[in-house]
């Protein structure tokens, strides 16, 4: 058998894909975060709350209406962003102009309401959902066995999140964006709608979480709390790499999943708590953040 | 969250001597209380509200949001099950270990947190508070999930009973006022003030020089040694320590009875926590999930009701007659 570092390879590759798969949703759901904290100045801790929703939306889109899995794909998301765009217009957007915790609060009683009302109706306990037909089973890599769907999960990531930092740092939309991050009223001043910015750019990270959340469906099982105690670890990962740059959130986000994966190889018991040690590493040693600018 | 309440000198003492008067009457409500109602719901309302003040310590009076609180309320409470129940210490020493541990651990805990502000402050003390939520889950001591059970109250001071149910809840009743009285001290000493100045102005505060991540860290291990010693009398009402109590939603409770009591007020966490731990009283029975019904007084406070009810008792036209707040 091969060995690497004392481990077999096939438990050391199985843990360093499993981290992997773990940091793009981590990559993903920070992302989300990162875009709406940039410009609302809003920690969304209904982040966790909206991936849940997104399992779901795909879910009951199966079950109800029949919709498979590629148009869940558009669907989950949009139908996530759009209850993201009426709660940023009828209750976010009054919070603007207070401190900031009043956003992370709200959010919180957010997340409370929608987790608890799913748990009423469907129980805590976790639900299936099909692997769609094209990307199920698996191929042999010689070394390892890869299940299909998982290698789709990794790349799928990666091009949403390519994809998002693309639009944001190459197109006149994300131009915009980042104008209105720096200086709200002078961007507003040349006659953009900024208001408008700021509802669609909490619509598109709550369909970002959303999207995650889909796409977790089949790994995970779609249950209310799959996204509670996941949040907490994104929030240490987001300060962990500064809220500062979209690449930063990206990279953190996979670079403490593999970490996270490798943990579980070489001292399983730590695996839980890697994160927040790195976090509390990372903040004796630079306080803004890997790739923070703000002090 | 600043709340910039300038009260002039000469209202100040028309607003003590109704405070003073207030909690005479309350003092009187609480003596008279366990004769009427159950003792265990009342003690377990006095352990809450005491965690609520000595996090409204950190929030109204520091201006530092922790999200991490339960660790010290729950940190505690399963240091002295494990110091009664292991060792076998009365209970007097056991809440004192309880309160020690916490303030151990707000002091580690501090040290890392207060290296940011705002926002972060909030998010890394709510990874630290999980990350101990994981230690306790795998430790040896906690038992896991099944938590520490059948822990004794004992006999304070080796000769009062404290399985009788009178004693027991005056027992709670004299450390709450021992914590109340220690957080309104805290509060009005010079210290206090300067706390309250970094809340208002940090840069100021810097500026005058005075070195604001030590008082920070004070307030922050003060508040968790307070939280310690709600959390370890709270185990000894029960006699239980569970994982419920380490667990972040605990922590979203107790910002809750404060917001809805009221940020920077002495007696506003007190009605918080009475108003949040009935809620839950009653909601036990039914099938309503409670967290739905938390989290939308939660959104609610927020929305439109930033000042809880004795914040806004204070700022209305009867509060300002009282001289409790002048009109802004």
């Amino acid at each position: 058998m091969i060995m690497i570092f004392g481990i077999p390879i096939q438990a050391f590759l199985g843990q360093l894909l499993i981290g992997l798969i773990n940091g793009s949703f981590y990559a993903m759901l920070s992302l989300g975060l990162a875009i709406i904290f940039g410009l609302l100045r809003v920690i969304n801790f209904a982040h966790g709350a909206q991936y849940m929703m997104g399992a779901f939306a795909g879910m009951l889109l199966l079950t109800w209406l029949g919709v498979n899995y590629w148009f869940a794909l558009i669907l989950a998301p949009v139908v996530v962003g759009i209850t993201g765009i009426i709660v940023e217009r009828f209750a976010l957007r009054r919070l603007y102009n207070l401190d900031h915790l009043y956003g992370l609060l709200f959010t919180f009683g957010l997340a409370l309401v929608v987790e608890g009302t799913f748990r009423y109706f469907y129980g805590s306990s976790g639900q299936p959902y099909a692997t769609p037909k094209l990307l199920s089973g698996g191929v042999n890599l010689g070394f390892m066995y890869l299940p299909i769907y998982r290698g789709w999960v990794v790349v799928a990531s990666l091009i949403v999140c390519i994809g998002t930092w693309l639009l944001i740092e190459k197109t006149r939309l994300g131009a915009y964006l980042r104008a209105a991050t720096e200086n709200p009223i002078l961007v507003q001043s040349f006659g953009i709608n900024v208001p408008l910015l700021l509802t669609l750019t909490y619509g598109l990270g709550s369909g970002l979480a959303a999207l995650a959340g889909i796409m977790a469906a089949p790994i995970y099982q779609v249950s209310p709390l799959m996204g509670s105690n996941l949040i907490i670890v994104v929030f240490a990962i987001v300060v962990v790499g500064g809220m500062g740059s979209i690449m930063g959130a990206i990279v953190t986000g996979y670079a403490l999943g593999i970490i996270e994966g490798l943990t579980k190889v070489f001292y399983p018991e730590a695996s839980n708590i890697v994160i927040f040690v790195i976090m509390a590493l990372v903040l004796l040693v630079r306080p803004a953040g890997l790739f923070g600018r703000d002090a | 969250m600043k709340t910039s309440s300038m009260t002039s000198t000469a209202t100040t003492s028309t607003a003590t001597r109704i405070q003073l008067l207030l909690l005479g009457i309350a003092l009187l409500g609480l003596i008279i209380a366990p004769f009427t109602f159950y003792p265990i719901f009342l003690m377990k309302v006095l352990c809450f509200a005491l965690f609520a003040c000595a996090f409204n310590l950190l929030l109204g009076y520091t201006g530092l949001l922790s999200f991490g609180h339960a660790a010290f309320f729950g940190g505690a409470s399963y240091f002295t099950a494990y110091a009664v129940k292991e060792w076998g210490v009365p209970p007097e020493i056991g809440i004192l270990i309880g309160v020690i541990g916490a303030a151990f651990l707000g002091l580690i805990m501090g040290i890392f947190a207060i290296r940011r502000q705002g926002i972060y402050f909030a998010m890394v003390t709510l990874a630290l508070a999980q990350m101990f939520y994981f230690f306790c889950l795998q430790a040896e001591f906690t038992h896991g999930e099944d938590g520490l059970q059948g822990v004794p109250r004992g006999h304070l001071f080796g000769f009062i009973d404290l399985n009788q149910p009178l004693n027991m809840y005056f027992f709670v009743l004299g450390i709450f006022v021992i914590g109340i009285f220690a957080i309104w001290r805290i509060v009005h000493s010079p210290f206090g003030m300067i706390l309250k100045s970094i809340r208002e102005n940090e840069d100021r505060a810097i500026s005058l020089g005075y070195s604001v991540s030590r008082y920070k860290l004070g307030a922050f291990v003060m508040s968790a040694a307070l939280a310690g010693l709600a959390g370890g009398t709270k185990t000894l009402v029960f006699q239980f320590a569970t994982l419920t109590d380490v667990a972040w939603q605990m922590s979203g409770e107790v910002i809750l009875m404060t917001l809805l009591g009221g940020i920077g007020t002495i007696f506003g966490p007190i009605f918080g926590a009475g108003f949040v731990v009935t809620l839950q009283n009653y909601l036990a029975a039914s099938a309503f999930p409670v967290t739905v019904l938390t989290g939308l007084i939660f959104m609610i406070c927020v929305l439109v009701f930033r000042r809880g009810i004795i914040g806004e008792f204070n700022a209305s036209r009867l509060g300002v007659r009282l001289g409790l707040r002048t009109k802004q």
